[in-house]
C-alpha cells in the first residue's frame, strides 16, 4: 500500500526538473565521467598524488554518509564515530588475527559501524534538529573517551596499528598495496556512489528525504518516520565505516584522533561545501579539501580550523548550493547561451 | 564507602553542578527565547576563563591584592558578552533567524570552530592555572573533611543566587516580561510595540555573559586548557537536554544530578566517570524524549 501511494511522487519530483535541463545534465555527466578518468589515471600520471587521492576518497565516502543525512535535513556532528568504529574493528581484527584478508577487515569495519549505527540510531532517530546533531556528538565524544581511557585495549592517544592485510592469500609490499587500496577506492567511490543515487530515487529513499519536507505526510501515509531515517541512518553510518576502515588501512594506525569531533566537523564542512547532498559534492569536496589542506595547514595550521569555519559561514549565508550549486549553475549559463534562441 | 569519602563526593557534586549550571542557564536562555542553540557558547566559556586568568595576573603582577580577583571575574564576564557576544548577535545571528533548524546550528558550529583557534592564538597551547582566588577565601572543615570556601560555598551560592535572580528578572520585571512575551509570540509582541530586535540581543548578551561568567569562575579551580569549551558545550548541553530545552528551573536540578553522579563516579568507578553526564542524559531521554521538565511541543499541520 505505502509503495503504492508514493509512487507518483517519485516520478513527477524525478521527471519535471530533468525535462527542462537535459543538455545541461548530460554535459556534466560527461564531466563525471571525465573526473572518474582523471582519477584513475592519477597513479600512473602523477604518482606523488596518490596517496592525496588515496585519503580524499576515503574521507569522501565519509562524507557521503553525511550527505545522506542532508538530504532528509538533519546533521549529524558525531559521524566520526562510525568512521572510527570501522577502523578500530579493522584493527583489532588485523591484532586478534595476524595476515586476515583485506576483504575480511573491510567487511568487518562495515559490520562494526553498521551494528553500532542500529544501536545508536534506534535511540537519535527519535529526534530531528538540534536534538540528532547534538546527541550524535554526545555518542561520538563518549566513544572518544572510551578510547582514551581505556588505554590497555585501545592504545590510548597513541592508537593500534592496523597491520598490513594480505589479499587474497598473499603478502603485498607497500606500493602493490597501496595501489590495491586506491583501485578498491575508485570502484568502490564509483560503485557507492551510484548506489546512494539509486538510493535516493528508491521508495525508501523517498520516504527518508521525506523528512525534511514533510515528515506529517509521511505519518499520513502510514509510514514510520523514525523507520525511514533509521534506514537512511544506518546506510550513512555504513558509507563512513567504509571510508574509516579504508583510511584505517591506507595510513597503517588508528587513533582515536579518528572519533574526534573535529573530524565530524570537517566532514560536516565538506559536505556542504560540496554541496548539501550532492553525492558527486562529497567526492569533489574531499578532493579540494585534503588537496588545500595538504598545502595550506603547512602555513595556516594555527588558523586552520579558523579558515574552515569562515568558509563554511561564507558558504551558508552566500552560496548555499556549496560547490555543485555553483557548478550546476556555469553549465546552466552556458547551456542557456547555447540555445538563446528558446 | 566511609563518611569522609562521601562527603568529598558531595562536596565536589555540588561545586561542579554550580558551574555547569551557570553555562547552562546562559544556552538554556538563549534557546528558549531565540530558538537557537548556540553551540558557540562553550568558547565563550572558554575565553571568559582565559581572560580571567589574563586579567588578574596581569593586575596581581601590579601588585594588588588577590582579593581584586573577585571583580576582575565578572569585568571578564561581562567584557565576553559585550565584545563578543553582542556582535555575534548583531551581525551574524541576526541574518539567519528565518532559516532552519540545521543551518543555524551550522552557522555558531562555524562560529564555535573560529572562536577555538582565536583561543589558541591568543593564549597559545599551554595550560593556565591561577587559584588566587581560591586561596583568598581559605579552607572550611565539615565533619572533618577540609574543603576550598570558594567551591563549598561561593560557587552555590552564586549559582542560587542567579537561579532566583533570573526567576524573578524574567517574571517580575518589565524587560524581563518584553523578554517573556517575546518568546510566546514575536509578532504579537512586535505589533504591540516591543522591540524585538533589541530583545534577541539583550538575551543574548546576558546568555553570553552567564558562559562568560561560568568561565571565569572555573578558572580558579582548574587548569585552563584548549578543548575545554568542547567539553562544556556537550555537557552543558547533556544538562539543558535532560531537563528539557529552555527550561531553567529544570536545568539547575539537572546540573545537579549529574554533577553529583559525576562526582561519585569519579570515587566509586573512576573509568566511567566522563560517561555519568551522557548516560543520565540517555536515560532521561529515552524514558521522556522532551526532557524531564519539557513538554511535548505541539505539532503544526
Amino acid at each position: 500500500m505505502s509503495t503504492r501511494t508514493d509512487q507518483p511522487d517519485t516520478t513527477a519530483g524525478k521527471t519535471s526538473p530533468e525535462k527542462g535541463a537535459s543538455p545541461m545534465k548530460s554535459a556534466l555527466s560527461l564531466l563525471w565521467i571525465i573526473g572518474i578518468a582523471a582519477v584513475v589515471a592519477v597513479p600512473f600520471v602523477a604518482p606523488s598524488l596518490k596517496l592525496l587521492f588515496t585519503f580524499a576518497m576515503a574521507k569522501g565516502l565519509g562524507v557521503l554518509g553525511v550527505t545522506v543525512l542532508l538530504r532528509a535535513g538533519q546533521v549529524s556532528f558525531g559521524h566520526a564515530l562510525y568512521f572510527g568504529i570501522a577502523a578500530y574493528a579493522g584493527a583489532f581484527l588485523m591484532t586478534a588475527m595476524p595476515s586476515t584478508d583485506f576483504l575480511i577487515v573491510l567487511l568487518a569495519g562495515v559490520a562494526g559501524a553498521t551494528l553500532a549505527s542500529i544501536f545508536v540510531g534506534l535511540f537519535v532517530v527519535r529526534y530531528r534538529g538540534i536534538f540528532f546533531g547534538m546527541l550524535n556528538l554526545a555518542f561520538s565524544m563518549i566513544f572518544w573517551s572510551i578510547l582514551e581511557k581505556f588505554y590497555h585495549y585501545t592504545g590510548g592517544a597513541d592508537g593500534i596499528r592496523l597491520e598490513r592485510p594480505t589479499v587474497f592469500g598473499s603478502a603485498l609490499n607497500f606500493n602493490d598495496f597501496g595501489m590495491i587500496l586506491y583501485y578498491v577506492l575508485v570502484a568502490l567511490m564509483v560503485g557507492l556512489g551510484w548506489y546512494t543515487m539509486r538510493w535516493f530515487n528508491s521508495p525508501v529513499g523517498n520516504l527518508f528525504q521525506t523528512i525534511k519536507t514533510n515528515e506529517t505526510r509521511l505519518e499520513y501515509l502510514g509510514v514510520s518516520p523514525k523507520r525511514a531515517l533509521l534506514s537512511g541512518y544506518v546506510l550513512s553510518a555504513a558509507l563512513c565505516g567504509v571510508g574509516g576502515v579504508m583510511m584505517g588501512m591506507a595510513q597503517g594506525v588508528v587513533t582515536p584522533e579518528y572519533v574526534w569531533w573535529v573530524r565530524s566537523a570537517e566532514m560536516v564542512f565538506i559536505a556542504v561545501l560540496g554541496g548539501a547532498g550532492s553525492v558527486q559534492g562529497a567526492f569533489l569536496g574531499a578532493l579540494i579539501y585534503e588537496a588545500v589542506r595538504t598545502y595550506a595547514s603547512v602555513y595556516a595550521g594555527d588558523v586552520w580550523q579558523m579558515i574552515l569555519g569562515g568558509f563554511l559561514l561564507i558558504i551558508i549565508l552566500f552560496a548555499p548550493g556549496g560547490l555543485i550549486g555553483i557548478l550546476e549553475s556555469l553549465f546552466k549559463r552556458k547551456s542557456d547561451k547555447k540555445g538563446g534562441g528558446k | 564507602m566511609n563518611l569522609a569519602i562521601f562527603l568529598l563526593a558531595l562536596f565536589d557534586g555540588v561545586a561542579y553542578a554550580a558551574l555547569v549550571f551557570i553555562v547552562a542557564l546562559g544556552l538554556t536562555l538563549i534557546f528558549g527565547v531565540m530558538r537557537i542553540l548556540n553551540v558557540a557558547h562553550g568558547s565563550l566559556y572558554a575565553i571568559g576563563a582565559y581572560a580571567t586568568v589574563s586579567l588578574t595576573g596581569y593586575v596581581l603582577a601590579l601588585g594588588f591584592a588577590p582579593v581584586l580577583a573577585f571583580p576582575l571575574m565578572i569585568v571578564s564576564a561581562v567584557l565576553v558578552g559585550i565584545a563578543i557576544g553582542g556582535p555575534l548577535e548583531y551581525f551574524l545571528l541576526r541574518r539567519i533567524y528565518d532559516k532552519s533548524e540545521v543551518l543555524q546550528l551550522l552557522v555558531t558550529f562555524a562560529v564555535f570552530m573560529i572562536l577555538e583557534d582565536v583561543q589558541r592564538l591568543v593564549w597559545g597551547t599551554q595550560p593556565y592555572f591561577d587559584s588566587s582566588a581560591l586561596q583568598v577565601l581559605g579552607n572550611v572543615s565539615v565533619f572533618g573533611v577540609t574543603y576550598t570556601a570558594y567551591q563549598l560555598i561561593l560557587l552555590p551560592l552564586i549559582a542560587v543566587v542567579l537561579l532566583l535572580g533570573m526567576r524573578f528578572f524574567l517574571r517580575r520585571t518589565v524587560t524581563g516580561k518584553l523578554i517573556t512575551a517575546t518568546t510566546e509570540d514575536r509578532e504579537a509582541a512586535q505589533s504591540i510595540g516591543i522591540d524585538a530586535d533589541k530583545v534577541f540581543l539583550f538575551t543574548f548578551v546576558i546568555g553570553a555573559v552567564l558562559a562568560g561568567l561560568g568561565g571565569a569562575l572555573a578558572s580558579p579551580t582548574t587548569s585552563i586548557l584548549p578543548g575545554m569549551g568542547a567539553d562544556m558545550i556537550v555537557l552543558s548541553f547533556a544538562v539543558v537536554a535532560t531537563a528539557g530545552l529552555g527550561q531553567i528551573e529544570g536545568a539547575a536540578l539537572t546540573a545537579l544530578m549529574i554533577g553529583l553522579g559525576r562526582s561519585f563516579a569519579v570515587y566509586l568507578y573512576p573509568e566511567i566517570s566522563v560517561l555519568v553526564p551522557y548516560l543520565i542524559m540517555v536515560l532521561v531521554l529515552l524514558v521522556r524524549p522532551e526532557g524531564l521538565f519539557g513538554s511535548p511541543a505541539a505539532r503544526k499541520i
